[in-house]
């Protein structure tokens, strides 16, 4: 066997290459970017899940939704709705269809027409409705991003207006909702390919081999190892460069690497934050990097003694040198947060002026709001490492160091992940550290389920701090659909959040995608997707 | 040798017993369970946890559960991954060839070495050879797989440039799964460019997991066969005149083999749990890659199913070497 010649391939990224010397079938004379995964899609049906993983795997490359993500940025733009208009009270978002859309053909299914209002009802209403017939299609399923995301308490019913229109009837004016119609969970099926798939009896294999609409179509999943796809020729956003694109599922992070380094893919998900530096200096890959859509913070329980008083909080607040933290802990990737929304969401509020660090001013405040001789606080750290915070220990120790210099004692506590998000909703939290990464890019995401009223009883509201003015702007944003005037409400509300200080928002991280030098015209998703419908591969000599 | 088979397969069902009561609560001691695993930092409604794990069937009494879980299991049903809502034993079985084929080839690697290693250091007591052996074999049993599995690839791999990083098979082929083990269905495709793909992603796993069973098996070679050589009939044998490798080859190694396969048979739980790490270093699509997973995600219809049948898997595999006994020595007869 010749190993030698065989890794020699492996380096080589062209398929023109590999032919060169005798190797590849006349299939392979094309080009194939391999994208190393970090992990197995759950499934092939992208309204089941909730997790990027799946969505790289699913929905990102093989369907579409009525409007989609512009790649690298969180505006809106047209999908396989060409335009879409609201009425004046929000209450109705009118779509038209693009026309022409083809879905894809495999050797089960040819469809026998094109994308239309059928199809945008078949997908909203299995979700929607328990009763329609397609609800259940395999056990144990549940359309878990529609619940999170609340869209059975938003959307009324959808209306088929005619073939290429449809109409969303909303219970309450919801201007979030045209974001939510972007996410992956509102990927458009074919009722023509579930109908054709229930009439042959094998209903399971319209949820295991997926036909959408999108730039690749599917060709073969070999569990746990490799997903493969093939360019849609008929794509209506044009086909792509590239003609195969394979996902090589690879768990660890580390191995990853020396795969990108080996040429054995061409680009990797999720480096590990020590590797990154190494990265940046390898002659063969262009680290990309991108502002993260996300939030690290320290959240105080509100209802708990002493953190009840606003002073103490502005005071710890104060007391944290984010500098330092931005140093250890991110090590350069991130920048240090002062809002609860990342400044690339509209509606950041450059305005607000973060608190110093000042450790004197804060012992100040302490002493004013009844402490003067400092107190004591649990801390509770984050036991994994998360887009938003690479290492929360470290973080919870400089923080210690820092809150020790105005006289607060902080005690280190953890609990495994689960436990610890687990805890984080019955209220039992002193001081926590967690974080959240955007699903949509709309600033109501970030308000509501993180600071909201009502999320203090689903949980997610760690600091569980419900405050009147906060809360009227922040709703009264969700019925206004002009976006510059929903941005002038959140503004305020930021000051709001800034001045009760319910958190000490610590740091937005920067994402890096590594990527090797044959590699042309990839552009990093401001959502943490990875989209490879524009990307081509330069002929290596 | 019937009353035998019949006396240790009455010991297996008690075994199976207390495999399937061990899982079965050592996952639920983990904090967490599946629905709040599914959860991320979104908060989850009460009603909706309820409702999910009401869906999984975990909101019943644990005896219930319990009871249910090994009636279905009886009746081979494992239950559904609470991740891919497909059937337990369809993910094991998709997984397993891949397994084993690693298995495999690793064990083929420490008797090929392990054997002759150990009875050259048997043979040349106490010399450089010995030394080296012995050393050699106890930094390969020290060592940790993961860190080992990732020097493999640096070297060999990214510096070297010898062999791929990891997966089954390089990208460009598409061998559709016949049998499930990558190099009988490359060649049953024949494709020989496959074929060599995939005993080149061999090399670097099999050389992982191989390393600890390699230095056990050196070592239990070389100390079997210093007793052996003390026995008196190796002695008669040379004084009659038969050559060295005859001596050693037929009359010592055969007696000193027992002991060999036993360690052999044993080794095959060290490849499971060992396969556990490689697959993972290695993206080696097998079940302890998947198993992993499972955990993490506190898939508990895959954990208690995965384990049951890897258990059941070294439970065969025991009793087949035991049954083997009685092939290398005649003398040992089970009755």
């Amino acid at each position: 066997m010749n190993i030698r010649k065989r890794s020699h391939h492996l380096t080589l990224t062209t398929i023109a290459a590999t032919a060169l010397l005798g190797f590849a079938s006349a299939a392979f004379a094309a080009k194939t970017l391999v994208y190393c995964s970090e992990g197995s899609p759950e499934g092939f049906n992208p309204q089941y899940y909730t997790t990027g993983t799946t969505f790289d795997a699913v929905s990102v490359p093989m369907f579409n939704r009525l409007v989609e993500f512009e790649t690298g940025t969180t505006n809106i733009v047209p999908g396989l709705a060409e335009s879409y208009s609201a009425s004046p009270d929000g209450l109705a978002y009118t779509f038209k269809l693009r026309k022409g859309v083809k879905f894809h053909s495999s050797a089960k299914f040819t469809p026998t027409r094109d994308f239309n209002a059928d199809d945008v009802l078949f997908s909203f209403n299995r979700m929607m409705d328990p009763n329609h017939p397609f609800a259940k299609t395999q056990a144990g399923t549940t359309y878990a991003y529609f619940d999170d995301m609340d869209m059975k308490n938003i959307v009324e019913r959808v209306e088929k207006v005619d073939p290429l229109t449809v109409r969303f009837v909303l219970k309450k004016p919801e201007a979030p909702f045209i974001a939510n119609m972007a996410m992956d969970f509102a990927s458009i099926l074919s009722a023509e390919y579930a109908e054709k798939m229930k009439a042959a009896g094998n209903v399971e294999t319209f949820d295991r081999e997926p036909i959408g609409t999108g730039p690749f179509s599917f060709v073969s999943y070999q569990k746990d190892a490799v997903v493969r796809y093939k360019a849609n020729d008929h794509y209506w956003g044009g086909r792509p460069k590239i003609d195969n694109l394979v996902f090589a599922i690879t768990t660890d992070a580390s191995v990853r690497y020396a795969k990108l380094k080996a040429g054995e893919c061409h680009v990797m998900a999720f480096p590990k934050p020590a590797d990154v530096a190494l990265m940046k200096n390898d002659p063969a890959i262009n680290l990309i990097s991108q502002q993260g859509l996300n939030v690290g913070y320290i959240a105080f329980n509100v209802e708990k003694k002493p953190f009840d008083n606003k002073l103490v909080r502005q005071a710890l607040n104060m007391a944290v040198n984010k500098k330092a933290i931005l140093d250890a802990v991110f090590q350069g990737a991130g920048q240090p947060a002062k809002n609860p929304i990342p400044p690339t969401l509209w509606s950041y509020n450059d305005k607000v002026a973060d608190y110093p660090y000042d450790a004197a001013k804060a012992k100040a405040l302490l002493a004013q709001a009844g402490y003067p001789n400092g107190t004591e606080v649990e801390l509770w750290y984050l036991p994994v490492t998360r887009p938003y915070n690479p290492d929360g220990k470290r973080m919870a120790e400089l923080i210690q160091a820092d809150w020790e210099k105005i006289g607060v004692k902080a005690k280190l506590i953890t609990f495994e992940w689960g436990e610890y998000r687990k805890r984080s909703k019955t209220g039992e939290q002193h001081v926590m550290m967690f974080g959240w990464s955007g699903d949509n890019g709309d600033p109501d995401n970030f308000f509501v389920p993180l600071l909201g009223c009502s999320a203090v009883k689903g949980g997610g509201n760690v600091s569980r701090w419900c405050h009147k003015d906060f809360e009227d702007l922040v709703q009264k944003a969700k019925t206004v659909t002009k976006q510059a005037e929903r941005a002038a409400l959140y503004e305020k509300a930021q000051v709001i959040a800034h001045e009760e200080a319910p958190w000490i928002p610590i740091a937005h991280s920067v994402r890096f995608d590594p990527v090797r030098k044959e590699v042309i015209g990839y552009k990093m998703d401001a959502t943490a997707h990875h989209y490879f419908d524009k990307v081509d591969l330069a002929d290596k000599k | 040798m019937f009353t035998f088979l019949l006396k240790r397969l009455g010991l297996v069902l008690p075994t199976f017993l207390g495999i399937t009561i061990l899982v079965f609560s050592l996952i639920r001691l983990l904090p967490g369970d599946p629905v709040e695993a599914l959860s991320g930092e979104r908060g989850m409604t009460p009603e909706r946890y309820q409702r999910l794990l009401h869906e999984f069937g975990l909101d019943r009494p644990l005896a219930v559960q319990y009871g249910e879980y090994v009636w279905k299991a009886l009746h081979g049903d494992l239950g559904l991954s609470t991740i891919t809502h497909e059937p337990v034993f369809h993910e094991f079985i998709a997984r397993f060839p891949a397994t084993i084929e690693l298995s495999v080839c690793a064990m083929l690697l420490a008797l090929l070495i392990g054997l002759p290693a150990g009875i050259i250091a048997a043979v040349k007591r106490n010399t450089v050879w010995d030394y080296s052996v012995m050393g050699a074999s106890l930094t390969g049993f020290s060592m940790p797989i993961f860190w080992w599995g990732l020097l493999l690839i640096l070297m060999f791999s990214v510096w070297l440039g010898w062999t791929p990083v990891s997966g089954r098979i390089a990208i460009e082929y598409d061998i559709a799964p016949v049998t499930g083990f990558m190099l009988i269905d490359s060649l049953l495709a024949s494709d020989t460019g496959a074929f060599k793909s995939a005993l080149s992603h061999l090399i670097l796993p099999s050389i992982a997991l191989g390393t600890i069973p390699l230095a056990v098996i050196a070592r239990m070679t070389r100390s079997s066969m210093l007793e052996v050589l003390r026995e008196d009939y190796v002695r008669t044998a040379r004084a009659k005149g038969a050559s060295t490798v005859r001596v050693i080859g037929i009359h010592a190694l055969r007696n000193a083999l027992i002991p060999v396969v036993t360690t052999a048979g044993l080794q095959v739980g060290t490849l499971l749990a060992g396969a556990i790490l490689t697959e993972t270093i290695f993206s080696w699509p097998g079940i302890g890659k998947w198993l992993v997973e499972a955990i993490g995600r506190r898939d508990y219809p895959a954990v208690q199913g995965g384990i049951l049948l890897s258990a059941t898997t070294i439970i065969v595999v025991n009793l087949v070497v035991d049954m083997l006994y009685g092939v290398i020595n005649p003398r040992i007869r089970h009755t």
